[in-house]
């Protein structure tokens, strides 16, 4: 079956835990009532925030706020998913079997990463495989860097220090998220995205200094992940409209610019450490702002791809529907197994 | 040149490398999320299994885990073809698994007795491992068997398909009569039994049938395989052969 992105409609990308839209296309901040005006939020959410408290499932909250939320968290679990291919592309042909066990345990950390937020989300309200539904017919985003393709094995290291790396840097913020759940579940992924990072960066130091192919590899795939991995903090902050409302209820807590810039300041002096250079001559240490400058990220890119224009985005959800529809009659048996071992059951507890 | 005992050791070995390289195609593709997990947590058992035992073969001519997986040609390779045919369907991927981890489960127990204290130590890790492989794919072989007609259906041809495979995992010609001799080594043919019964058994309260299969024609652990492993080989074997003596 082939699904073709609904660009009409809301295009929401997660870019693990924040989200924004293409410009022209539709605002992603949930209207509660007609005519933007909110309806009163419940004093004890507003308590809750001010207190700095978290949120829990039987909480009061704004249908707004809870909506926000089934969507950010919905489409990280629809990332971490998805985003086991690009890397899963791998496996078979890692090229030593110490690489090709630490990347199926990474792989499976993602697959890992998908249940514990497909749950934070069913605290919500919301059934997993309505959210997969979702997914599969493009209702539902996930972040646009995994519709980039692994094209060598240094890709597997560049995503693991850039992309993951950069995760990392939007993640940390969410495990003090106004939402117990999500916050919770974060705590959890961001140690698991730590090693992930720590392991990309060490794939590409061994390349780096390998031979003059393995480096030249390496330098490749940074090359190419580079701006990628800038976008995934999403637009500039003038042009984020969401990010006002989701900062006020304490599911952002740093702007996409100054998240952008922490990554940037914390990656030049790891690509100086690797001996490649990032695809920036602007980068350059400014010491009155106590921050690198570099060159503006130039989003006409990202928001090709966020429209469904990207080199993989077909493919990722084609793989993604055709797992999902040749496993329905395993999914089916097991449920027609389940319902009769508990009618089996029932029959002898009667008799 | 192998030693017979090199021999044995690759033998065992390649079962567990090949067996989890097929494993590792399921990840992000099997029917739900939580199997994509356990998938890569067997294939990840079967690797470590594989890693342990390579470095046991090498060991006595200096030959490392990845000389051995990376850079020995198919005719070297001393797996049971069951292992390396292709997997694409569930259904074969928990047949094959019902198989092949039963009978590693009772090999396993019985080399955590080896004379040999290597093989000894990795099998008692093992047994363990391979205790829960044996468990996840019997439940499943129960769902698919007991499940839906559709699921019935697909399973018993998945069980039909590779039962005339199993027959190679009792092979015997391959080894040397003096390791088994000298404790270090189990005679496979010694295995049919409880494995058989344990099969039988799972398929039993599957609702399924025991196929009354003839033997395939199946000489992995000659060096003979089926045309899927010079594939599986060329894709695994690639990028290492292509950057000869270098680090990864």
């Amino acid at each position: 079956m082939m699904l073709t992105f609904v660009t009409s409609a809301v295009t929401v990308v997660d870019v693990y835990g924040n989200d924004f839209t293409a410009p022209g296309d539709e605002p992603t901040a949930p209207s509660a009532s007609p005519a933007g005006a909110r309806p009163e939020e419940p004093a004890s959410f507003v308590a809750l925030l001010e207190s700095e408290g978290r949120v829990e499932p039987r909480d009061e909250m704004p249908e707004g706020y809870r909506k926000t939320l089934v969507r950010q968290i919905a489409q990280h679990a629809h990332s971490e998913i998805i985003g086991m291919q690009p890397e899963g592309n791998w496996i078979s042909r890692a090229p030593s079997l110490r690489r090709k066990a630490i990347l199926m345990a990474k792989v499976q950390d993602e697959a890992g990463h998908g249940l514990y937020l497909y749950a934070a989300a069913e605290t919500l309200g919301v059934d997993r495989a309505d959210l997969l539904d979702q997914l599969h017919s493009g209702r539902q985003k996930y972040s646009s860097i995994f519709n980039y393709p692994t094209l060598t094995w240094a890709d597997v290291g560049a995503i693991g220090w850039l992309v993951d790396g950069a995760a990392i840097v939007n993640q940390v913020p969410l495990c003090r998220c106004s939402y117990g759940p999500y916050a919770r579940a974060m705590v959890r992924v961001c140690k698991e995205e730590s090693f992930h990072q720590r392991q990309g960066f060490e794939i590409l130091h061994t390349l780096s200094h390998g031979s003059d192919a393995q480096k030249a590899m390496a330098q490749d795939a940074v090359d190419r992940y580079w701006w990628p991995s800038l976008m995934m903090f999403g637009p500039p902050d003038d042009d984020s409209p969401n990010s006002a409302q989701s900062m006020a209820w304490g599911i952002k807590r740093f702007s996409n610019d100054d998240l952008r810039q922490r990554f940037i300041d914390m990656t030049v002096p790891q690509a100086e450490a690797l001996g490649l250079t990032l695809p920036d001559t602007a980068i350059a240490w400014n010491e009155e702002r106590g921050h690198y400058d570099h060159t503006p990220v130039d989003f006409t890119e990202l928001f090709e791809v966020i429209r469904g224009n990207g080199p993989c985005n077909e493919q990722r959800l084609s793989h993604r529907v055709k797992a999902h529809e040749d496993g329905a009659w395993v999914r089916e048996a097991a449920a027609a197994y389940a319902d009769k071992q508990a009618a089996r059951q029932s029959h002898e507890g009667a008799a | 040149m192998n030693t017979p005992r090199t021999t044995y050791f690759l033998a065992l070995a390649d079962d567990a490398l090949i067996s989890s390289q097929r494993l590792g195609w399921w990840i992000s593709r099997a029917p739900q999320i939580e199997e994509d997990v356990a998938m890569a947590n067997i294939g990840l058992d079967q690797l470590g299994q594989a890693r342990a035992l390579l470095s046991l073969a090498g060991a006595a001519d200096g030959r490392s885990e990845d000389d051995l997986a990376f850079l020995r040609d198919e005719r070297d390779f001393r797996n049971v073809c069951l292992v390396e045919r292709e997997q694409t369907d569930f259904g074969v991927a928990m047949a094959r698994l019902l198989v092949f981890s039963t009978w590693q489960h009772e090999l396993y127990a019985a080399l955590a007795h080896s004379s040999d204290a290597m093989l000894a130590a990795i099998s008692a890790k093992a047994v363990k491992e391979t205790a829960y492989h044996v468990d996840h794919a019997a439940h499943w072989v129960r769902r698919l068997g007991d499940g839906t007609d559709e699921s019935h259906t697909r399973v018993q041809a998945a069980v039909e398909a590779e039962w005339p495979w199993r027959d190679e995992l009792f092979d015997t010609d391959f080894l040397d009569p003096d390791l088994v001799a000298d404790g270090t080594a189990v005679d496979p043919a010694t295995l049919r039994d409880p494995v058989e019964q344990r099969l039988g058994t799972v398929l039993h309260e599957a609702t399924l049938t025991v196929p009354q299969a003839r033997p395939a024609y199946s000489k992995g652990r000659l060096g003979r395989h089926t045309e899927a492993m010079g594939f599986l080989l060329a894709e695994m074997q690639h990028l290492h052969r292509s950057h000869p003596g270098v680090t990864w």
